[in-house]
């Protein structure tokens, strides 16, 4: 039996979403114990063609065998593929597996995998590991409840396994030169009725230079302590000069500081970059949630009992309009000495 | 036009849980519970639904232990008509308490139901779904806008890239993200008005609902403690420990 993962695509659809590469990562760990013949991982790039640039870029994984491409009839319904939504996924889904039997069925618990794999699991009468982040072998899972205060081992018994991996977790599967792979074209219409009642109507998404929140290297979050959605900008200055993404606590997003994509926490994105700089954030237990497993954390806040300052490599207590200014200004002298000397 | 709601009694969302040392679970003795903030999110749309005359009736769901009827009746004091109550003393997975949804939903017959995104407790964000695929309907996940327009809803849903817009025709199932709505508190008169409406006490075997599922919780265990708490005196010293000392930048 092989194992299958649900594809998501960057804007463009020319590549892999670093969450699909991280549950393709997961996934081997999972079959890693099943017989050498069995041990195979495929891949679903649904509304694509086998001749598209992104199956292309995908042939590169070396963990996978195979992939299963479900081109679209018209643009409509690519439209309902591109942007995964769950009552077309979810039956493409149940159709491949009623014809190739997988033992487990894996996406990333980004908001594409979260909203498409309940329904498969659903569907297939079984349930669903969230959010893992551990494999402990091919039916056991690590999984974080309450906020992350306590780690979860789960047996999953089901036949087969529907999991969506934290893609924080697990390292990226590597592109590398396309290898000479099987893809197989399917045509496939859900009949299903809530497929015939969903219509995508339209997207908004905030156009940013910068580097994705959840794969950046460096992550500089605001919190309620920022006081407006304009004081934002001290931060911007900051991310410039460090090529740094940045992120947002729950109170500043309740406040209407920022949208929502911006949120680290329990309920937002999970995060787990090399620098990460809590700004103005108090450091509840739903941010910490988010961002606790980032290799070094700074905090910034003027409170010396901030809850954030506990799980602080470097904490300074400091008014953030004074230092994240200086922070800025002297990264850019010591920028500029190093051009001189 | 009908609105089922539903709502889950979790952990507050200010209690910092412990691990049992048995391994076993979390310890929830002596601890506060509440309504999921994602559940009371949902409460107020469904209520708000019926202020502006699109809902006719509001019904309030939960599948729990017999205090959650404490949760029940905090959604009738924001404005629920009446409650069903499932009482089930374990704990269960999503998978088991969307089916227990369906036979409520199949014998209410709502054009709507509307439920957090995910549960503070289990973090599992899976009940909507499920739900929305054993009936066969349509979902919009993570809302933060509902616009009902006759026999449609549009809704606009907080996904990683930003926003995206569906129309579901209906029935459908919403599951509410944080900006939604600001819930508001029950008043004093409300929540004694609360206490005479109806609550409906049902089990899993009036539901015909089998409680069987594939999850064994093995153990539960405290995550690796990180060892934080240095400080620095300026950003000088900051810029250079982040160079020389963590060498991150």
């Amino acid at each position: 039996m092989a194992a299958l993962v649900i594809a998501e695509t960057d804007p463009t659809r020319s590549q892999l979403q670093g969450s699909s590469l991280a549950a393709i990562t997961a996934t081997s760990q999972m079959i890693a114990k099943e017989e050498p013949q069995d041990n195979e991982i495929h891949l679903l790039m649904a509304g694509f063609s086998s001749d598209s640039e992104a199956v292309k870029k995908a042939k590169g994984i070396q963990q996978i065998s195979k992939i299963y491409v479900v081109p679209s009839p018209n643009e409509a319904t690519e439209k309902l593929f591109k942007y995964g939504v769950a009552e077309w996924m979810a039956p493409c889904i149940q159709y491949l597996q009623d014809k190739y039997k997988f033992s487990h069925i894996v996406a990333g618990a980004s908001t594409f995998g979260k909203n498409i794999m309940p329904r498969v699991a659903a569907s297939l009468e079984v349930s669903q590991i969230s959010d893992i982040t551990g494999v402990e072998g091919s039916d056991v899972f690590i999984r974080p409840i309450y906020a992350g205060n306590a780690l979860s081992k789960v047996k999953c018994t089901d036949p087969v396994k529907v999991v969506t991996v934290r893609g924080t977790a697990f390292e990226k599967a590597v592109l590398k030169e396309a290898q000479n792979l099987p893809v197989e074209e399917l045509s496939f219409t859900p009949e299903t009725n809530a497929s015939k009642c969903v219509k995508w109507l339209s997207e908004e998404v905030s156009q940013s230079e910068r580097p994705d929140l959840t794969s950046a290297r460096v992550v500089i979050s605001g919190g309620r302590g920022l006081k407006s959605a304009d004081n934002f900008k001290i931060l911007e200055a900051l991310a410039d000069k460090l090529g740094a993404a940045i992120g947002a606590s729950r109170a500043a997003v309740d406040a209407g500081f920022c949208p929502n994509e911006m949120q680290v926490g329990q309920t937002g994105k999970a995060v787990a970059p090399e620098l990460y700089i809590a700004v103005g954030i108090s450091g509840a237990i739903q941010h910490l949630a988010g961002m606790k497993d980032s290799k070094v954390i700074v905090a910034i806040n003027k409170d010396p009992d901030a809850p954030i300052f506990q799980v602080a490599d470097y904490g300074l207590v400091a008014d953030l309009f004074e230092a994240v200014p200086e922070m800025t200004k002297l990264l850019d002298q010591n920028a500029k000495t190093a051009v001189h000397s | 036009m009908k609105v089922l709601v539903t709502v889950k009694r979790v952990v507050d969302y200010a209690v910092k849980v412990r691990v049992k040392p048995d391994g076993s679970g979390v310890d929830l003795s002596n601890v506060k519970m509440s309504m999921n903030p994602f559940c009371e999110i949902a409460v107020e749309e469904a209520v708000r639904l019926k202020e502006s005359k699109v809902a006719s009736e509001v019904i309030v769901a939960s599948v729990g232990p017999s205090q959650s009827s404490e949760q029940i009746r905090t959604a009738l004091a924001m404005g629920a008509d009446r409650g069903i109550h499932v009482e089930v003393e374990q704990e269960l997975p999503p998978s088991v308490v969307s089916r227990a949804l369906k036979f409520i939903v199949l014998k209410e017959k709502p054009s709507l139901v509307i439920l957090g995104k995910q549960a503070i407790d289990d973090d599992c964000n899976q009940t909507g779904q499920m739900l929305a695929q054993i009936l066969d309907w349509p979902q919009g996940t993570f809302v933060s806008k509902v616009k009902v327009e006759g026999e449609k809803v549009q809704v606009t849903r907080e996904v990683d890239r930003g926003l995206e817009t569906l129309e579901l025709r209906l029935p459908a199932i919403i599951t509410c993200d944080l900006r939604l709505n600001e819930p508001r508190y029950a008043t004093l008169p409300n929540i004694m008005k609360a206490k005479k409406k109806p609550v409906e006490k049902l089990g899993l075997k009036d539901l015909n609902c089998d409680p069987l599922h594939g999850i064994q919780t093995l153990s539960v265990f405290e995550p690796h403690k990180r060892q934080g708490g240095n400080k620095v005196e300026s950003v000088a010293e900051l810029i250079d420990k982040l160079r020389n000392e963590a060498k991150v930048i």
